[in-house]
This record gives structure tokens, sequence and C-alpha cells, in this order.
């Protein structure tokens, strides 16, 4: 009756909306498009107008390390990211927290983040300046001002997605409000509050460059821009290499903080 | 100590959801409360354990709470409500820090109500790597932990597989009959009702009012599968409930 010759098989319609790493394939894209920008600027079909040979990049990066420059300009640069980036980060997720929990202060502040979220910080620079100073003052301002706003968005969002039930039970044993807030608020907000981080340290790198554009002698942003005004490619490359690492390292750190920290979830 | 509902009425806006329930909950006793979807069973729970406050109407402590008790009123979710980053015994542990009980203190309860519900060997396992079973009996002894006068558990075997619920109800009965203790139960299955309540509510459908209360005088630890006064309970449950359900159920798609 049923000959299984004569059968079909079933069409596999499956599969697939389930990305997994894959882990030399980012590294294998970079190193392809450096090559073949070598490859372009060594056979001149890429003029040495349009984009520096990597190679040169590299020998500039090397001489920058020799030369006890790269420390140099790293040195203050870090400290700024870390100071500006912490300062912002703390107290948006302390501004977060208060807007997901107290209704006044939500209603007061939801507004006024979200006016002044879309404020490029670089144009509020003379006026840091003037508050705070040409020193360090007015940069880690700039970029504690910059992270700020997205952490605050990020964390009263994760705040509000903090399963309303796991409250409840907690009220229902007669936790205090403030254990309540530490050990099933904070834990619960904790992967959108990572998350929001990510971005807002992407955007604390930017505004380092910005910062650096005033009144700064030695820094990674300084680096460039003096690099850019004197249209040397080289060195101008050299400097953007240095922030995308300081990126892919940011990112990798978060990452790291995420899987120990989150390892609870499914 | 016994808990007394005196004349509890509730609405939503102008939506009458409970009217005039009075109720007696004598101490070492499970009371189960069964009605039709919607008809405030839950709502009735959250005014006994104080999360919500009833329109009119007062939910009385008679009595003063055993000795050694931490939260006289303890909840059991249906869905659980263990916090995913803490283990098993994080957990537990999470309802005694705030009573001050840290170190051994914590320790020699945490191992008590672990094997009182035979999850000694999971105690460092976190809440993902459970069953929904599991999940619920780390609920259960979390809320033993508290020592609690009365148990307040919505739904609690709703969310689990039937044949995981009819090994927890196993487990429920074991633990009370080595320890009576007093439970508020709400739930829509019948057979549960019949086999853990030793009185049972029947709830109207909205705006909720007591159709009738039914005792089961059968002890616990008797019930079985296929006992003829069970099933006749359940039977008489069911015809007081079915026309209720079915109007209930015909209410809804008109909202």
């Amino acid at each position: 009756m049923s000959d299984p010759t004569l059968g079909k098989a079933v069409t596999f319609k499956g599969g697939g909306f389930a990305p997994r790493p894959r882990r030399w394939v980012g590294f294998v894209v970079f190193v392809s498009l450096i090559l073949i920008a070598e490859w372009g600027t060594r056979a001149g079909w890429i003029s040495a107008l349009t984009l520096p040979r990597p190679s040169d990049v590299l020998d500039t990066f090397r001489q920058l390390y020799d030369s006890g420059l790269l420390a140099k300009h790293l040195g203050p640069s870090l400290s700024r990211l870390l100071v500006g980036a912490a300062i912002g980060a703390s107290v948006g997720i302390s501004v977060g927290v208060l807007i997901g929990l107290f209704s006044y202060i939500r209603s007061g502040l939801v507004p006024l983040v979200a006016a002044i979220f879309p404020i490029p910080k670089i144009a509020l620079l003379p006026l840091f300046v003037i508050w705070f100073g040409i020193g360090e003052g007015s940069k880690y301002a700039l970029i504690a001002f910059g992270t700020f706003t997205p952490t605050v968005v990020a964390t009263y969002g994760a705040v509000d997605n903090v399963d309303r039930t796991l409250i409840r039970m907690g009220q229902s044993f007669g936790l205090s409000w403030w254990s309540i807030v530490r050990k099933i608020v904070l834990p619960g907000a904790m992967p959108g509050i990572l998350s929001g981080l990510r971005i807002s340290l992407a955007i604390a790198i930017i505004l380092l460059v910005a910062a650096e554009m005033l009144g700064a002698e030695f820094g990674i942003g300084a680096y460039i821009l003096e690099a850019g005004s004197l249209y040397d490619l080289e060195r101008l490359f050299a400097g953007v290499a240095i922030l995308s690492i300081l990126g892919v390292v940011m990112s990798a750190l978060i990452g790291l903080i995420e899987r120990r920290m989150l390892n609870w979830r499914t | 100590m016994d808990i007394r509902l005196d004349g509890i009425t509730h609405s939503y806006d102008s939506f009458e959801v409970l009217r005039d329930i009075s109720l007696d909950i004598p101490s070492g006793q499970i009371v189960c409360i069964v009605g039709p979807s919607g008809c405030g069973k839950s709502t009735l729970l959250r005014f006994i354990g104080g999360l919500e406050r009833p329109s009119v109407g007062r939910v009385l402590q008679l009595g003063e709470p055993p000795e050694g008790c931490l939260n006289p009123l303890t909840y059991i979710f249906q869905d659980f409500a263990l916090l995913p980053w803490r283990s098993v015994e994080g957990n537990i542990s999470l309802v005694l820090e705030d009573h001050g009980i840290r170190g051994t203190g914590a320790r020699e309860i945490i191992d008590s109500v672990l094997t009182r519900t035979k999850l000694s060997d999971f105690a460092k396992a976190l809440p993902k790597q459970l069953s929904g079973g599991m999940k619920q009996r780390v609920a259960i002894a979390r809320a033993l932990a508290v020592n609690p006068a009365v148990m307040l558990m919505d739904e609690p075997l709703s969310a689990l597989d039937s044949q995981t619920r009819e090994l927890l109800m196993d487990d429920l009965v074991d633990l009370w009959t080595r320890q009576p203790f007093t439970a508020v139960y709400v739930t829509h299955n019948l057979a549960e009702a019949v086999r853990l309540g030793h009185r049972v509510v029947v709830l109207s459908r909205r705006p909720g009012q007591i159709r009738e209360v039914v005792d089961i005088e059968r002890p616990l630890a008797e019930r079985g599968f296929g006992d003829a006064d069970l099933d006749a309970a359940q039977q008489h449950l069911w015809t007081l409930m079915r026309e209720e359900a079915r109007a209930a159920d015909a209410e809804l798609i008109n909202v």
C-alpha cells in the first residue's frame, strides 16, 4: 500500500533566527579589510591621499610607542575617560533607579532627561569651560554629562522591567524597603543597566576626543586633532585605531562582567 | 492564630468584584477557596495577606501568632517568585536576613526546611536548573522557613503538569500530617480542593459571594484516588460551580 520509495521528504522549513558566536569571523573581517587596504595602496589603485598605508600606520604607532609618547597620550585620556564615565554612570544609575521607584521624581525628571538627551554635548563645551575651568574639570564634566543621559534612560527602563511578582514576594515576606531595592530591584535591573553601559561607554569615548579639543596638550583626542589639522593621515589613523581598540576592550570588559554577574539568566 | 474575614466587599472603580464575604479560617486547617475565573478569589487572598485593602470590611487576626513565627501571613505564589540570581539556599536566606538571622542560625533553619521538602541535595542550585515542581518546593521551603501562622497559597500547583501536581499534593499532605499548618488555598482545580481542603468555600461568579461551604471530614492522609465520598464531594462542587463557570466564561467574551 505505502511504498517508501514513492515518499517525498518533508521540506525543511525550520532553523535560522538564532545567531551563534563564530569566534574567528570578526577577526578575519578586520584582517582582510586591512590587507585589501595594504594591497590597494601598494598597487597604487588607492592613492596615498585617500588612505594611508596600513603598514605605515603601524610604523607610526611603533614610533609613538618607542618614543614613550603613547603612554603620555594614553595616560591622561584614560584617566579622563575613567573619572568622567564613573561619575556619569554612577549618577545616572542612581537617578535612573529613583525615577524607576518614585512617581514624583519620575514625572519631574523624565521630561528633563528627554530634553537633555538630544543636545549634542559638544555644543555645551564653552559653557563647561566657564563652569569648570579650562583644566580637567570641564573634560570630566563633558564626559560625565554625555554618559549620564543614556545611563538614566537604560536604568529606569530596566527598573520598570523588574518582575513585579518578585517585589510582591519581598513585601509579603516583610522585607524592608531598602532590602527590596538592594536585593530584588537592583539585581533584577542589572541586565538592562549593563547593556545601557555598553552604549554609555562608547559615547564616553566619542566625547573624549571632543573634550580634548580644548586646551589639552596630551591625550589621544589631542593627538588625533593635531594630526588632522596637519593632514598627517598616518598619525590620524594610528590615533583612531587606539580609540577603536579602547572601544573593543571596554565592550569585552562589560561582556566579562555580564558573564560573571548574569550567569543566572537562562 | 485564626483568621476572620468580616463582611468584605470590594470594587475596582464601579466594578464590584467581591460582595459581603464573611469567613472563619480556624488554625490547623486547610481552607480551599474555589470559584470560576475572575470571581475575585486571588484578590481575597491578597486581602488576607495584607497586600491589598478591601473597600469595605476587615480581615482580623484572632489570637497571637505562635512563638518563633517570623512572618505570620506567608504567601506561596503560582509562578514561584524565586529570585533567579540566588541559589536555592540564597532564596531561603533572603527571607531570614531581614530578621537578622544569619550564619549558623540561618544554616540550621535552611537545612531543616530543605530536609522537610526533600531538597537537601539542591541547596546550591540556581532556579534555572530546577524543574517547575522543584521550584515550587523551594518556594514552599522558603515559606516554611519563616514559620508562618497561616500559609496563603495562590494556585500553587496551576503552573505545573498534572503528574508533578500529584507528587506535590502528596508532599503537601505529608507536610501537613507531620506538622499541621493553617492554610488558605486558592484554586480552580476541584480535585486539588477535595484532596487538600478540610473545608472548601465555593465562590459565585463576579461579584464573588460565598455560595456554599463544604466540609470534608476524611483525614488528609487517608484521601486517595477514587474515594467514593471525595468523588461525591467533587461532583457536588462541580454542580455548584457549573452554571457559574459557564456564565463567567460567557461574560468574559462580552467585556
